[in-house]
């Protein structure tokens, strides 16, 4: 007679696999309440807080903070950063896809990881590079000044560090899927005439096209919420360079958490926006490597 | 052999060409100017920066901190990995989406957002201070920030690790009389350690360098609440910029130390697999 038949009839049950028992009851109730505790405690929580912040003095009050000058400029500005970064880091994506999932080459794990790069690295450190090459004891600095320009403190700077942080976004989306997708549609496409631009926007791009959204998404989520990198080149004058997450900093350190919380709610629907779509994306099939 | 294999596809030198300048000027050519910034330092300045008593303590609070927040998240991204994965509850499908918040929400929302909850009057820092437990301001609320924003990494390396234990395995040591836990620690622990581990080092690694969720519910003492990101930023404020690119280059061979570390225990985890495949 086997262990497990003898092991049964010791506990007085007949334990077969994947039967329900007391066991399984209990371990299945500690590990959904314990994640859901811990969701709850360390995001629920601050989720719910910043709308709950943002509307503490009332719907107008709410409303009220978004006719303030200083925060429209600081919505400008992050709508005018991310459309500049966004569809430069996604010609740059699709460019480094094409190259790297079409071609063998030599010094492509090199490459790849070269690309990858900028996500291993801290956003201050993201942003103080610029600082070292443009700022005012920068490397360029000083000519910059003769000619009159400023990059540091401007907004050439914010464009630059926004879009030094998202620059793999794209990328790293695309150049797995276009290697897994393979060349023979592209090899097709050429061999019966097709122009190499034809074969890019009428084989090339529908193939790719979830990916591309989905790596657009998180590219764009990123542009308009950094902060790290964007403090550190931005200088925080009001009404100027100051992005949405900065003037949120600006907001709340001078306790006026409407208004803080009020720019923030809004950022927190931009990152739910992010997730519904993130989430449509990968229901298509489209699945994260 | 050549540089390039031959393809009949075009526009290699087109695409190629493209993201080797833009690679080389946005990212190569600003990395190299912060380690010509440091490396041309003197070496007695260097070493004063980069070990003096306020790195020393910034780098103990950005550490610890770090260590700590991936070990929590070692513990609870496997809870939350596993529930999401063998269980079927309601609203399971609306929690595995919102797992990536963290990842789509800036940090500086994080920041207050946290702060608020955890300071004295907040909703949950208000049964914690009775206790005598302060979280806002302190070491711990470092830790906290640090937590949720690196709280995806390990469940979503976990998930589908989850995905490829052998069923049938695992019903088969049942099946034999191995108790729970004995099946748990020779077959489900084996197939995903890999994967925590990865998860832990990619945790760790954006936890070291983060800045925005950190600053606000800091408190940013010197040699107590402050973190090395911002001890870079207070160098950059008053225009020591040889002493703040000291700092980055320490943080910069940090950062590629890990990344070092991932690439090896992800390669590690595929030999093991085809090694257990076979």
């Amino acid at each position: 007679m086997s262990r497990a038949v003898m092991a049964g009839h010791a506990a007085g049950e007949t334990s077969r696999p994947g039967q329900r028992t007391w066991a399984h009851a209990i371990v299945r109730w500690f590990f959904i309440t314990t994640s859901l505790l811990f969701i709850a405690a360390v995001l629920l929580a601050p989720l719910a807080t910043v709308f709950v912040m943002a509307l503490s003095k009332g719907i107008e009050a709410y409303l009220h903070s978004f006719a303030d000058p200083d925060t429209l400029a600081a919505i400008r500005l992050t709508l005018i950063t991310a459309g500049v970064v966004v569809p430069i880091n996604t010609v740059f994506g699709l460019a480094a896809a094409w190259s790297i999932a079409k071609f063998e080459f030599r010094g492509k794990s090199v490459l790849i990881t070269l690309i990858d790069l900028p996500l291993a690295i801290s956003p201050v450190i993201s942003g103080m590079i610029f600082v070292l090459l443009f700022g005012l004891h920068g490397w360029f600095g000083v000519w910059l000044q003769e000619h009159d320009l400023s990059i540091i403190f401007a907004l050439p700077g914010i464009m630059l560090a926004t879009m030094f942080v998202t620059f793999p976004y794209v990328a790293r989306e695309l150049i797995p899927l276009m290697q897994q997708l393979g060349n023979n549609e592209e090899e097709a496409a050429i061999t019966l005439g097709a122009g190499g631009w034809m074969t890019f926007f009428r084989v090339t791009l529908p193939k790719v096209r979830w990916g591309l959204v989905y790596g657009m998404v998180l590219c764009n989520a990123r542009a308009m919420g950094e902060f790290g990198a964007v403090s550190v080149v931005s200088g925080h004058i009001r009404g100027l360079t100051n992005t949405m997450p900065l003037h949120i900093e600006i907001l709340y350190n001078e306790y006026n958490f409407v208004g803080a919380f009020a720019v923030a709610s809004l950022l927190t629907l931009l990152a739910a926006l992010t997730l519904v779509i993130k989430t449509l994306v990968e229901r298509t099939g489209y699945r994260r490597r | 052999m050549s540089f390039r294999q031959p393809s009949i596809l075009p526009g290699f030198g087109l695409t190629f060409g493209f993201t080797t300048v833009f690679l080389s000027t946005i990212v190569l050519l600003p990395l190299a100017a912060l380690v010509l910034a440091a490396t041309s330092m003197h070496w007695g300045d260097f070493i004063h920066t980069v070990l003096s008593a306020r790195a020393l303590g910034s780098y103990r609070l950005s550490f610890g901190a770090s260590l700590l927040a991936a070990s929590i998240n070692l513990v609870f991204g496997f809870i939350i990995a596993w529930t999401l994965m063998r269980y079927e509850f309601p609203g399971r499908k609306i929690i595995d989406a919102l797992i990536d918040m963290p990842f789509a929400l800036p940090t500086a929302v994080s920041g207050i957002a946290l702060t608020t909850v955890f300071a004295q009057n907040g909703w949950i820092g208000q049964y914690l201070e009775p206790l005598g437990i302060k979280i806002a301001y302190t070491w711990i609320g470092v830790t906290l920030a640090l937590t949720l924003i690196s709280m995806p990494f390990t469940v979503r390396a976990v998930q589908p690790a989850l995905l490829e234990v052998q069923k049938d395995l695992e019903e088969a040591a049942e099946t034999l009389g191995a108790g729970r836990f004995y099946a748990f620690r020779r077959i489900i622990l084996p197939t995903v350690l890999p994967a925590i581990l990865t998860g832990f080092t990619l945790s760790f690694a954006r936890a070291v360098g983060e800045y925005g969720s950190v600053i606000f519910i800091a408190g940013n003492l010197p040699m107590k609440t402050e973190i090395t990101p911002l001890l870079i930023v207070i160098h950059l404020e008053q225009f020591d910029y040889q002493g703040a690119a000291a700092l980055g280059l320490v943080m910069l061979v940090i950062s590629f130390v890990m990344l070092l570390a991932i690439n090896l225990i992800q390669a590690w985890g595929r030999r093991r697999h085809v090694g257990m495949a076979r």
